[in-house]
């Protein structure tokens, strides 16, 4: 009997159902934590980077990424991980920042050129009404990649994604 | 966290040693200033502080994880047993991170100087030629950026707050200020690593250290820098007494029950 095979499309497909722990309303492929699937045979090797270094749910992250592979049939799965190129805000996907918005978590500003060393925050929209009257009211919030505003146009408290 | 690069097993004995201690120094620094920061919990001003201070010890304790990952690539070594089961003659922290916590003041002025110096320092490593190291400053400087922002905004706000509050962040400043220059005294062997482009030079952070938090405390809040004492400060084998009484605390549950499961 051979081993199970699958295609590197099954296999991101299957890791596009993994939620991020701390924010169920996206996945790890939406969050674009997910940098490389390769397939051997029965051997699947899946590389992840992380988001903040100091994130709680690593763990979780590996060990969920490993199961959802493993429920494919695969006997042998290697997740990795890397920090070449840095994980950024600029990856998460279009429609995941959407659901992220509709969430009430203001998606992140584009960190792209923004200088590295800077005492300004970036500029942050309400994800009620789209304003961008906000007032910073925590620079840490309850996970490490997210701060807490209030909006003075609809009053609303919410929380924003770091740009990092 | 990283997978091993194959320029680790190019580095001669005493090139590997003297980046061992770097490591080290590195993420003791941040063990370190994190237990201090989390002492805050459930003492913190308001509810937004506990919260950011827990936010930022955590943040300190990734990139020590980080650092200690590389260290772990070099000799095989274990983060929890360096971190918990070493006394204080070993560990190569700076003074400044092992004074006790104080007032709200000083734990804001403390980060704050440590902050701009742990960015700068990460900024400029972000080029070495020792690639494991390049990759960890890149990811953990995106980090550090937010909690400049929050300790610049604290000092600002407590120096031009109300008169008590200004005064304690000057006395906070008069008792801090004595230890910043051993942030800049290299390890044995440091030179080395500089020189071969490994590890940025500390003469070229400190010039950019200097120039940034001046500009910050006396441009932007007005406070007069004390002196630095004249001499060279002690290396980072000479500790404060404070830090053997941090680490009973820290590492009582460790060493109690040193074969726990983690979970």
């Amino acid at each position: 009997m051979t081993a199970p095979h699958v295609t590197p499309e099954q296999v991101w497909a299957a890791l596009a159902t993994v939620p991020d722990p701390e924010i169920p309303v996206v996945s790890v492929t939406d969050m674009g934590m997910v940098r490389d699937v390769s397939v051997d045979g029965g051997h699947v090797t899946v590389t992840f980077t992380p988001t903040f270094s100091g994130c709680p749910a690593l763990h979780v992250i590996r060990e969920s990424i490993g199961e959802a592979v493993r429920a494919l049939g695969v006997p042998e799965v290697e997740v990795r991980s890397t920090l070449t190129p840095p994980w950024t805000t600029d990856w998460i996907q279009e429609d995941a920042r959407e659901r992220l918005r509709q969430y009430g978590i203001a998606p992140p500003a584009p960190a792209g050129d923004s200088p590295l060393i800077t005492l300004e925050a970036d500029p942050t929209r309400c994800p009620r009404c789209g304003s961008l009257n906000v007032r910073m009211t925590a620079s840490f919030g309850p996970t490490l990649c997210k701060r807490l505003f209030v909006c003075d146009s609809c009053k609303e408290p919410f929380e924003g994604f770091k740009s990092v | 966290m990283t997978t091993t690069q194959p320029e680790t097993l190019n580095l001669t004995p005493e090139v590997r040693a003297a980046l061992i201690e770097k490591l080290t120094a590195l993420a003791d620094d941040e063990i370190i200033l994190a237990h201090r920061d989390s002492e805050w919990t459930g003492h913190a001003p308001i509810l937004e502080e506990d919260i950011a201070l827990a936010n930022i010890a955590q943040d300190e304790l990734g990139h020590a994880t980080l650092f200690l990952e590389l260290r772990r690539e070099l000799d095989g070594s274990d983060a929890d047993q360096l971190a918990y089961f070493r006394d204080a003659s070993e560990y190569r922290c700076a003074r400044l991170v092992e004074l006790p916590r104080g007032d709200w003041a000083l734990t804001m002025l403390r980060q704050f100087l440590f902050d701009a110096y742990e960015a700068l320092w990460l900024d400029a490593a972000r080029g070495s030629t020792y690639a494991p190291l390049a990759e960890v400053a890149a990811k953990a400087v995106r980090e550090e950026k937010f909690h400049l922002q929050h300790s610049a905004l604290w000092v600002e706000r407590l120096a031009l707050g109300t008169d008590e509050s200004r005064r304690r962040t000057e006395q906070a400043l008069n008792g801090l200020w004595p230890h910043v220059g051993q942030l800049f005294v290299p390890l044995a062997g440091e030179a080395s690593l500089a020189a071969a482009g490994l590890v940025p030079d500390l003469d070229q952070v400190r010039v950019r250290w200097e120039n940034f938090v001046t500009s910050h405390l006396r441009g932007k809040c007005g406070l007069e820098l004390p002196v630095i004492p004249e001499g060279t400060p002690p290396g980072r084998d000479v500790h404060t007494e404070h830090l053997s009484v941090l680490l009973s605390e820290m590492q009582a549950v460790a060493r109690a029950h040193p074969n726990a499961e983690v979970w």
